[in-house]
């Protein structure tokens, strides 16, 4: 970021003002930018995505009234939440209800720190990155039990500790499986992990060795409880819990909540894509060489489909899957995944003082596997395609 | 100023700073602008339509709170793998004995709580 | 004043203020909460003092798990709310005392302390220097650390065993 800065003040803007000045200047409106621009049109635009996808793999059409498609429905969905009357329960804890949605809005935005857009496009490459990632996204739970406790509802009490106790649980395998990586990449930045990565798949720390490939299952899987989506979403489970912790939050203090889980969607797939799929690289074309906008560009797009593909991952497991009971929720924590994750940590610490310098021949031989693996899963889901038999067949246009 | 806005942690500060602008504003927004019929049925606790019963503040079993231990204590072993993670290279074979004996207390205690059925929900 | 030295006195107050209403307030629940502020605070410091790496730990366990763990035994507690947290059995006036006389202390002992100051705040990455002392110079402490631990856990577990067996 502070490379950019300078890089355009070379090219003559900002000429006369203080350098302190620019930066703060500079910093704010990314922050600005990054906020308005990215994030609140990001969520929105994601909620709008994951009610479509639903539809369409349960036959039906989805949202397609307000813009073309549909795609502005998250706009109507926040001014109607804006025009809602601000409920609070008599009973309530009025400052703490009040505090809750912003504890857990915070919680979320800061991640947004040290997630790249592209090569110098981050808002801060922290040292600590991938670590501050992490403790940012544990301070979620505080903002939960603050909702939960100070509802003074049976259901929100329950919903919220049920779901500290889940995300607090998984936090341990997501953690360790993101250690995995930190071994394979010597740092904690977010930049430095991307960098040791390349554009080819084999060059990705997916496919390093098996031990990361594990990981990456392990941290999907964990990041996707972490964040309360099927099929681990017991508190919100609107079946049981009317909707867990957030029951007695209407209008706005409410949309702040579900800002902040489609928001976290993106997080996890950003995530997943800085330490396992290689980040913003792209194979060094010759004639992007001297238009460093374009290149940017296309790195951040590069970036973006990598992690929204993530996205569209984790909702298509959400239209997928049935919820997983509490007790099996918490077994699969504990007696799985964690030593599970603990055998990825010690074997991808042996395997790297074997081989310091990486396995070439063992990446290929993990993307020829990951590529068949694929190749069954997508042979197989073709074949579910062709062969459903939706009872009504409708022509959205998509 | 220099200082300040040079620190790598700055724009954290900023975006705190956004993230409560943000949040009062459309909470104030909202206030303003929502209509405000408040009625006692609306004031209380929502049980899908059940008139309140009981206390909101029911007993809870332990084991919450022993999940927050075994994560506390998990937790902390996590943070001591991570300096070791970025050393790895540097400290080789001697840094995989060291961590190995930290790792294996671990996984004593891991192994204990297992077989004491506090891995168990329910 | 600069502001990065208010933005220090902010987070210092933010901190002791936390800290004063955790002690200070009537209701149980919005003590433990304030010690979110409290533990944010000192991560803040952290961040002042140029310890990145603590900072990062200190919102992780402190926030994510401590805090966690202290508002679960709170929130565990049946009826919490009713109780009296007051004990008047010494009076106000001793207790004043007390405290006066610890307050002078303490401040004449971190006025005489020697403090090592550094000529200025370096920000560069720390993790790899903390590992290197964990596993050179401290290791034994290091190894102790994670003893510490174990008995932790096992505590825990014995504690939770009555509810667990039945």
């Amino acid at each position: 970021m502070r490379q950019f800065v300078d890089q355009l003040i070379q090219n003559g803007y900002f000429a006369g003002a203080p350098k302190e000045l620019v930066y703060a200047g500079a910093m704010i409106v990314a922050a600005l930018v990054v906020l308005s621009v990215f994030v609140a049109p990001l969520a929105g635009v994601t909620s709008w995505l994951e009610r479509r996808v639903w539809a369409r793999m349960q036959s039906r059409v989805g949202p397609n009234r307000v813009g073309p498609q549909g795609i502005l429905q998250w706009l109507a969905d926040g001014i109607k939440n804006l025009l809602k009357e601000d409920i609070i329960p008599a009973s309530a804890d009025k400052f703490l209800f009040s505090l809750a949605p912003y504890v857990v809005f915070v919680g979320f935005l800061s991640a947004f720190v040290v997630i790249p857009f592209g090569r110098e496009l981050i808002v801060a490459d922290l040292n600590i990155g991938i670590l501050y990632l992490l403790a940012v996204t544990s301070v979620v739970v505080v903002g939960i039990l603050m909702a939960g406790w100070s509802s003074n509802n049976k259901w929100s009490l329950l919903g919220g500790m049920r779901s500290a106790a889940q995300i607090v649980s998984y936090e341990i395998p997501a953690g360790l499986a993101v250690l995995t990586i930190v071994f394979v990449a010597g740092t904690l930045s977010t930049q430095g992990i991307i960098k040791g990565q390349g554009w080819a798949p084999w060059d990705w720390f997916l496919f390093y060795n098996p031990f990361t490939f594990v990981a990456f299952f392990l941290y999907f899987t964990a990041a996707l409880a972490e964040g309360n989506r099927t099929p681990f979403d017991i508190p919100e489970a609107e079946s049981e819990l009317v909707a867990g912790y957030v029951t007695e939050y209407s209008g706005m203090r409410f949309l702040f909540f579900f800002f902040a889980e489609w928001g976290n969607l993106y997080v996890i797939g950003a995530v997943a894509t800085i330490l396992f799929l290689g980040g913003w690289h792209i194979p060094a074309i010759p004639a992007l060489a001297d238009q460093p906008i374009l290149k940017g560009g296309l790195q951040f797009a590069v970036f973006f489909v990598k992690a929204y593909f993530w996205v569209f991952v984790a909702m298509w497991v959400r239209a997928t899957l049935p919820r997983v009971r509490v007790d099996q929720l918490m077994s699969l924590c504990w007696k799985y995944m964690v030593p599970l994750s603990f055998v990825c940590v010690v074997g991808t610490a042996a395997w790297m003082l074997i081989w310091p310098q990486g396995n070439r021949p063992v990446s290929m031989a993990m993307f020829l596997l990951g590529v068949v693996i694929l190749a069954m899963f997508s042979k197989r889901v073709g074949y579910q395609i062709r062969h459903a038999r939706p009872v009504l067949y409708l022509r959205p246009y998509i | 100023m220099d200082d300040l806005v040079a620190h790598p942690f700055f724009p954290i500060l900023v975006l705190f700073c956004l993230a409560g602008i943000v949040v009062l504003a459309l909470l104030l927004v909202a206030q303003k602008v929502g209509p405000k019929k408040m009625d006692p049925v609306k004031a209380e606790p929502f049980e899908s339509g059940n008139p309140p019963r009981g206390d909101a503040r029911i007993r809870f079993p332990v084991k919450f709170y022993l999940v927050a231990m075994l994560f506390l204590i998990f937790d902390l072993e996590a943070v001591f793998l991570y300096p070791w993670a970025i050393l790895l290279r540097r400290l080789g074979t001697y840094g995989l004995v060291e961590m190995g004996i930290f790792l294996l207390i671990a996984a004593v205690g891991f192994l204990y709580a297992w077989k004491r059925g506090a891995l168990d929900w329910e | 004043m600069e502001i990065s030295t208010a933005i220090f006195y902010l987070v210092a107050a933010v901190t002791v203020g936390s800290a004063a209403m955790v002690a200070f307030s009537r209701n149980i629940i919005h003590s433990a909460f304030s010690l979110l502020g409290t533990f944010a605070g000192v991560a803040g410091i952290y961040v002042f003092l140029g310890a990145d790496f603590v900072a990062g730990v200190q919102v992780l366990v402190y926030v994510g798990g401590i805090l966690v763990l202290i508002l679960f035994a709170v929130m565990l507690t049946h009826r919490i709310t009713d109780v009296q947290i007051t004990n008047r059995s010494a009076g106000r006036i001793p207790g004043l005392v007390v405290v006066a006389i610890l307050f002078v202390l303490l401040v004449q002992s971190i006025g005489e302390t020697p403090w090592a100051k550094a000529k200025e705040v370096v920000y560069k990455a720390t993790t790899a220097s903390i590992g290197d002392l964990f596993l050179g110079d401290y290791l034994l402490p290091f190894e102790l650390a994670s003893l510490v631990l174990l008995a932790a856990l096992i505590g825990a577990v014995v504690l939770a065993r009555q509810e667990i067996k039945e």
